[in-house]
């Protein structure tokens, strides 16, 4: 190929460079800006000497984001098997069965959990029906959970389930031949093997989970604020710009830090599976 | 065992789709109420096909996931042609870092970072009003961007690089090589990425509730606010209408994907 002519087809990159400089880069740098400046634009260390006093929500952000991310491994771990374990057309619906949800507002979702949860709701006045006596769940740390991974519990199963489907089940068997009874065959042979979809549905269902702010204030009444909902306050009600980008710096910085954790965990292997 | 699975599977499916049984029941109410049945009726769906508010949200919605998606699809797929013939090295290890970083980055970030450069702009350009249909298209477009160059990169990958030196040896230009040879052979990985970027663009709320302002609000932004009240039926109804569009549609995609599918082992 002439020297132009591939001059040429990397310069149809530079559109693409430009915009990842303008619009992914600089606002990184702003949000860097915001949190060292004052209104009026003049350096200060103000915000970021009140962040010890989110110490709680920022915990509690985490907290529920941990909790969320084990409860949707744990259901979706034996899920993405049976699923890899069926016909190729049954699994090919099955999927879409579990993208499906996500298509639909998520906002409108979790509010229809509420009719759900109230303590006069769906839920309740079946239990009632059956003799059992009312509980509270609505506005509780439970019900923040419970949305957490409703909301995100497809994130977790698709990486899993897209590597259990390429899995070689002749290793499983070998395994079996081997001698490994059924508890040993999943520890030793099939939870490896899958290990990155299971890294990958982590960050997938941790990230969002630790940032939201819909679902605490829906489910959670008001008495449960995470991060993300302190972040919002900021930009939509006080217009404290200053404040949420420091908040929001903190936060892209525990992004980072459990990200690398995770991939320290996972020998490198941590390839984003979609 | 069999047994035991076909239990845990219903009970997991039964819990991703009760909301939105719930839903779709409730958008036929006869009273108002979103948690007592009070009978059948359509209503709520008379209601709003009439509301302008919805109407113009969801035509603003569609306009934006359109624009937004052909222009991810566009910048992006020339962008993962200029990235497949970079050298290895630092600037395209860089370069691939930060396309990863609007997927990794949670979405509230990425939100408050764009609207902080936005009120920048808007501050220097003097105007309160720079939010709009601009700022969210520039939003939904850099969101768009990572998806469509990470399913065109691999598919790039597995075409033969010789196949457009071979087109230019037959006579073409470099440009209509790309147009009749490279792009027919990465073309499902172009559609692939249009269509990621369109029910992406669609369906997102965070970063366009950061990024929007009250000239250009799509649907997720006014369902938001219709939630900070008590949510009538109506929201339901319009819920279920979009819902039931794109079960229709995907049932169609998938159909079509099936057949082609067919058609390719067949020639084989």
């Amino acid at each position: 190929m002439s020297k132009r002519a591939s001059f040429a087809s990397k310069a149809v990159a530079s559109p693409y460079i430009v915009w990842a400089a303008l619009f992914i880069i600089a606002p990184l740098l702003f949000v860097v800006y915001y949190s060292f400046t004052n209104a009026s634009g003049d350096f200060t260390l103000v915000y970021i000497q009140t962040l010890p006093k989110y110490l709680p929500t920022f915990l509690r952000s985490i907290w529920f984001g941990i909790v969320a991310t084990v409860i949707c491994l744990i259901i979706a771990f034996p899920l993405a098997y049976i699923i890899s374990q069926k016909s190729d057309k049954a699994q090919r619906t099955f999927v879409l069965l579990v993208m499906l949800p996500m298509w639909m507002s998520f906002l409108i979702r979790t509010y229809s959990w509420i009719a759900l949860l109230q303590d006069t709701g769906i839920i309740n006045s079946f239990l009632g029906k059956i003799g059992i006596h009312p509980v509270h769940m609505i506005n509780t740390g439970g019900a923040v959970i419970l949305g957490m991974v409703y909301n995100f519990l497809p994130y977790m199963i698709l990486p899993i389930y897209s590597v259990m489907a390429k899995l070689d089940f002749s290793m499983v068997e070998a395994c079996q031949d081997l001698g490994g009874n059924t508890f040993n065959v999943i520890k030793r042979c099939i939870i490896p093997m899958s290990l990155p979809g299971v890294v990958s549905g982590i960050t997938m269902v941790f990230v969002p989970s630790v940032s939201t702010f819909y679902i605490s204030q829906k489910l959670g009444g008001g008495s449960f604020d995470l991060i993300g909902d302190v972040i919002e306050r900021q930009f939509q009600q006080s217009y404290n710009y200053n404040l949420g980008a420091s908040l929001s710096l903190v936060l892209m910085v525990l992004i980072v830090i459990s990200m690398a954790i995770m991939n320290h965990f996972s020998e490198g292997e941590g390839e984003m599976v979609i | 065992m069999k047994v035991f699975n076909r239990i845990y599977t219903f009970l997991v499916f039964l819990f991703l789709y009760a909301p939105i049984f719930v839903l779709l029941l409730f958008s036929f109410n006869a009273s108002s109420s979103t948690s007592v049945f009070s009978g059948f009726s359509l209503q709520w769906y008379k209601m709003i096909m009439s509301d302008a508010t919805s109407i113009t949200a969801l035509r603003n919605t569609l306009i934006l996931a359109v624009c937004s998606s052909i222009l991810a699809t566009v910048i992006g797929t020339a962008a993962s042609v200029g990235i497949e013939r970079f050298r290895k090295g630092a600037f395209r290890t860089g370069l691939m870092a930060t396309t990863n970083i609007p997927m990794t980055n949670p979405e509230i970030v990425t939100g408050v970072s764009m609207m902080l450069l936005f009120v920048f702009i808007g501050r220097i350009l003097k105007t309160d009003s720079v939010l709009g249909f601009g700022t969210m298209l520039i939003a939904h477009v850099t969101f768009n961007l990572p998806y469509v160059i990470l399913t065109v990169l691999p598919k790039l990958r597995q075409t033969d690089k010789n196949l457009a030196e071979a087109a230019q040896d037959l006579g073409c230009k470099p440009l209509s090589a790309f147009f009749k040879v490279v792009l027919p052979s990465i073309m499902p990985g172009v559609i692939t990425g249009l269509i990621m970027s369109f029910t992406l663009s669609l369906d997102d709320f965070i970063i366009s509730y950061f990024t929007s302002g009250p000239g250009f609000q799509t649907l997720p932004i006014v369902i938001f606010s219709m939630t900070k009240k008590r949510v009538k039926p109506d929201m339901y109804a319009l819920s279920a209408i979009i819902f039931m569009s794109i079960l229709i549609l995907l049932i169609f995609y998938n159909i079509a994907q099936q057949k082609s599918e067919e058609k390719t082992e067949r020639k084989r």
